[in-house]
């Protein structure tokens, strides 16, 4: 059983960026909106 | 759920993923209309809002939902027999959890789209009757026979 993930998740906070990013590549954006602890 | 590797590897593998804090981006929740957290949004290539849902999942039923939002992405982008695969493939790896009445309803309306065959439809009524009757889904396919 594998205990970590292959690939960590790249996590952007520049929704914009993130859009032209996702135009550029042809892939779907997910956005978390969350409260977690900072 | 973000620990978990089939997570991760899934979000990395199909997503650009942003994360935005409540009290580091309220413009941002006002500007999608996010009112509780956690909300998760899928949004197409475009920017367009495709699905979303609210509130913590186990990592099975929040793999699940993302794998909504890209069948719904497909569907509304009326790439119907991908849509179709998107859904199908949601069964197959969820059978027991609640996305996959919805996506047995939603296959066979995008097999209907692809092909303007309503036995597609029949088809999901019986479908839906024999695998999840008690979900709302089969109530809401119960209109079209089978």
């Amino acid at each position: 059983m594998r205990l970590r993930s292959t690939m960590a998740i790249q996590w952007t906070k520049d929704v914009d960026a993130a859009l032209a990013q996702a135009r550029t590549k042809n892939q779907a954006l997910l956005l978390d909106f969350n409260a977690a602890p900072m | 759920m973000y620990p978990n590797p089939r997570v991760a590897d899934f979000v990395t593998g199909n997503f650009v993923p942003v994360k935005i804090h409540v009290k580091e981006q309220p413009a941002a929740f006002k500007r999608f209309g996010a009112q509780w957290t956690p909300t998760l949004m899928v949004l197409d290539p475009e920017g367009k809002e495709q699905y979303r849902f609210e509130g913590y999942l186990p990592p099975e039923d929040f793999l699940a939902q993302l794998e909504l939002g890209l069948a719904k992405s497909a569907f509304a982008h009326e790439e119907f027999a991908q849509a179709e695969r998107r859904y199908r493939e949601i069964v197959r790896k969820y059978p027991t959890l609640e996305a996959a009445p919805e996506a047995v309803y939603w296959a066979g309306v995008a097999k209907y789209k692809a092909t303007g065959d309503a036995a597609a439809l029949r088809d999901t009524a019986r479908e839906m009757s024999q695998r999840y009757p008690a979900s709302s889904w089969a109530k809401k396919a119960s209109v079209w026979g089978g």
